[in-house]
């Protein structure tokens, strides 16, 4: 990678921190969880990078490596929204006409 | 068009969605939402990749098929009440993909230039340290290893040795990656070693903040894997959790009152720590039958609920007293402390599984201003985050962490196994209070008691 690419690179890096801290400052603690476990999801993103390595056919052993990345990663995306989700349809708002 | 163009471009639109389901995760009412507008953005950046050119598709389908009836199986069968356990392994497998994204790059390709091979050894220290560090939380929080900090003398010099050592091995190998692969090796091997030494001091009333801390890592380690396969999604992904992560854990350490570095390296809890001022008066126990007189008269009711609940798994009876007490014209609400628990919001997420509208959860701030007017608080399996010595005792080594007021309630009901301290290992002075009432017993059977008295009348 050269000088100019990786100042580009950092530049998104600068911006992206920003952004999520802008985004997540004023989450109620109620969602503290979810909003761990749903982010977490995210960081799964590594997966795009697995792809490439599973799947470019270069030698055996980034084969391997690539591979078992794509197995981890998938466990923390799949994982990660599905837990999330369970956790999220759990919170409701009392129903109206539910009074008792 | 050019298939790399393409790509590019659906990159941008799942880095919006992304952007907008954590945007929409700020709202109970439209979290679920989020999410899934989240995951599709996610689904949107695989299928895009895929697009990349001269890609094989055996093993991708064969790590995409075992990913994912793992992570099918792991989201399903997972209780409420393990919840953070679960976080804990996510997180621990993201860090570990890290590792192993920037290991295959380093193995196809040794002789990249100095920018590539920085971000490979950055990936594999904090994908490593977050790899192990989750696996140790893991354990600690399933208990399958104690909870308590485990120290041993000159701990942090060791770990400044080995964190010292993976900078030397880093530099070594960054001068001549080609050459050098035992040292990469060694690397990833010195990163992991860290990652449990990390972890381990730690004990298990702080776990809200290391697993924030975790989370916040494993994005920092996706985003480097960007900066080494220089993928733009990668980076802001990654830098998005990285935040998210970071800001939890300033708001535990906040709601503790400590410092991070405090939580880190302190051991809090591990040893008897210098006493604050003994406790004066006597333990006022009370039956199922007495208290529930005293429930029956009262107009307003808190529960304050606890790492103990959780334990007991007493979420589902506590609901359903609280239902009685409704019906029986009180008016109900379930205070919940930011560090209740051994995860951010880990009681809200029980709660939530028993049913309890999320209307009904009051923050600390909130009830703390009318907690005066509480005719009775019910302290389920709480101790620390109610310690009033917090508020005045400077010796103690809670002082200065906001609590939860409820010695100022009218009535204190404190359901507890035994008269052991918390976490913390400090007395309580909130026990032995004139107002306060103890209820001893599993908290689940104590509740179901007290049910049981409801029903009964």
């Amino acid at each position: 990678m050269d000088p100019q690419t990786l100042i580009f690179l950092f530049f998104i890096f600068v911006l992206s921190i920003f952004l999520g801290v802008e985004l997540i400052s004023k989450v109620p603690s109620t969602l503290h969880t979810p909003l761990m476990s749903g982010s977490n999801a995210i960081s799964g993103i590594t997966l795009i990078g697995a792809l490439v390595s599973a799947g470019t056919p270069h030698n055996q052993i980034s084969t391997l490596l690539g591979t078992l990345a794509v197995v981890f990663a998938t466990i923390n995306v799949i994982g990660g929204y599905l837990v999330t989700d369970r956790m999220l349809a759990m919170f409701k708002k009392k129903a109206p006409g539910d009074k008792k | 068009m050019n298939p790399a163009i393409i790509i590019n471009i659906t990159y941008i639109v799942s880095v919006v969605l992304f952007a907008i389901g954590l945007k929409m995760l700020s709202s109970p009412a439209s979290a679920r939402k989020g999410n899934l507008v989240s995951a599709l953005g996610m689904l949107l950046a695989v299928i895009a990749t895929l697009l990349t050119k001269g890609l094989t598709f055996q093993w991708i389908l064969v790590g995409i098929v075992v990913g994912s009836l793992i992570g099918v199986a792991a989201a399903y069968f997972v209780a409420m009440t393990a919840m953070p356990e679960m976080v804990a392994l996510l997180n621990g497998s993201g860090g570990l993909a890290s590792v192993l994204v920037a290991w295959a790059v380093y193995h196809f390709a040794p002789n990249s230039d100095i920018f590539t091979t920085i971000t490979i050894f950055l990936s594999v220290l904090v994908g490593g340290v977050t790899f192990t560090g989750s696996v140790i939380a893991w354990a600690k929080l399933s208990e399958k290893i104690s909870g308590k900090p485990f120290l041993f003398a000159g701990q942090k010099i060791v770990n400044f040795l080995i964190l010292g050592a993976i900078l030397v091995c880093g530099i070594i190998y960054t001068m001549h990656p080609a050459a050098n692969y035992p040292i990469f090796i060694g690397t990833v091997i010195l990163s992991l070693i860290l990652g449990v030494l990390a972890v381990v001091p730690i004990g298990g009333g702080d776990m809200p903040v290391v697993i924030s801390l975790l989370n916040s890592y494993s994005g920092i380690a996706a985003c480097f894997t960007g900066f080494v396969i220089q993928n733009t999604v990668l980076i802001v992904a990654g830098s998005l959790v990285g935040a998210s992560g970071i800001i939890l854990t300033q708001i535990m350490c906040k709601a503790m009152n400590r410092s991070l570095t405090n939580v880190l390296f302190s051991g809090f809890g591990s040893a008897v720590q210098k006493k604050g001022a003994t406790v004066e008066g006597e333990i006022k126990p009370i039956t199922a039958q007495d208290a529930y007189l005293i429930l029956e008269a009262a107009s307003s009711v808190v529960f304050v609920p606890g790492y103990g609940m959780a334990v007991a798994q007493a979420q589902h009876v506590v609901r359903e007293l609280g239902e009685l007490l409704e019906a029986n014209g009180a008016d109900v609400k379930y205070a919940v402390h930011p560090v209740a628990g051994r995860m951010p919001g880990h009681m809200n997420v029980l709660l939530a599984e028993a049913n309890v509208p999320y209307d009904h959860l009051v923050d600390m701030d909130q009830i703390n201003s009318n907690i005066a007017s509480v005719d009775v608080a019910l302290v389920i399996g709480a101790n620390d985050v109610v310690n009033p010595a917090a508020r005045h005792d400077e010796a103690s080594p809670i002082y200065g962490m906001p609590i939860i007021n409820v010695d100022q309630a009218k009535t204190v009901f404190v359901l507890k196994r035994s008269m052991r301290p918390g976490f913390a290992g400090i007395e309580n002075e909130l026990f032995y209070k004139e107002n306060t009432r103890m209820l001893f017993g599993d908290a689940k059977e104590s509740v179901q008691g007290l049910v049981a008295e409801f029903k009964s009348s």
